[in-house]
């Protein structure tokens, strides 16, 4: 299940509802992404005062779509929940959630950090922070595409 | 028609979100498309040449929501789209 929201999100309310889709579930586990008050790109160092984001509509669920069939595939999955935030949010609000349940907890850990990581450089958002030197748009890290290549090593 | 929108900082720099486009005979690929785009807008040339673009900065192209190579081929009703590399999570 997949939504891209301006809401906030409860995590219990999202537990509870993949607790209750999961079926016969040993593992559930849930990743929950913050604002932060300083993005550590260098450039525009200082406390974020909001961050806004962007996205395409139609491709962004199309992408999440796939990452979520791809992590399905790799995995023995009993249910999955992602949501993402767009619009205006403020520091140390919640901006996505990546849930995944299965039989037993590695094929949880490792799909939930799987869709996470191919959810940050695959997915059309893009974050522009605000803060008292003005705004600037998030440069996307090398690190992020790293921890992609990580998931394609044979 | 060829329906062109632009995203995050690429929208800002060429002060657009949206165009449509009668696709030119001679405009077979996303390249082309490009290029085509830059004579008609000059200024573009700041957010898509190789020169100006720093690092982290370079242009995506989606084709009906697919990220794409520039060689794409285009065709007469296709969604294209200019972004910067996402940076979402």
């Amino acid at each position: 299940m997949i939504s891209i929201q301006n809401e906030d999100f409860s995590l219990g309310d999202e537990y509870a509802a993949i607790r209750r889709r999961a079926g016969d579930a040993g593992a559930i586990v849930t990743f929950t992404g913050l604002v932060r008050e300083v993005y550590g790109d260098g450039s525009t160092a200082g406390a974020v005062q909001s961050l806004t984001l962007e996205h395409y509509p139609g491709m962004t669920e199309k992408c999440l779509k796939d990452i979520q069939q791809k992590a399905e595939q790799r995995w023995p999955l009993l249910a999955t929940r992602i949501i993402h935030r767009v619009g205006e949010l403020t520091s140390h609000d919640q901006i996505v959630l990546v849930a995944t349940a299965s039989a037993h907890r590695h094929a949880a850990f490792e799909s939930a950090e799987f869709i996470m990581d191919y959810l940050k450089s695959e997915a059309p958002f893009w974050k522009k922070q605000k803060s008292e030197q003005g705004s600037s748009w998030i440069k996307s890290r090398d690190t992020d595409k790293a921890a992609l290549d990580r998931w394609q090593k044979p | 028609m060829l329906s062109i929108q632009y995203f995050a900082s690429i929208r800002e720099a060429l002060d657009r979100n949206s165009e449509q486009l009668e696709l030119p005979p001679d405009v077979t690929s996303v390249q082309m498309l490009i290029d085509h785009l830059l004579i008609a807008n000059p200024h573009f040339e700041a957010v898509f040449s190789e020169s100006s673009r720093g690092k982290g900065s370079k242009v995506l192209v989606a084709v009906n929501q697919t990220i794409v190579a520039r060689n794409h081929r285009l065709s007469e009703h296709d969604e294209v789209a200019f972004f910067p590399p996402m940076t979402g999570g």
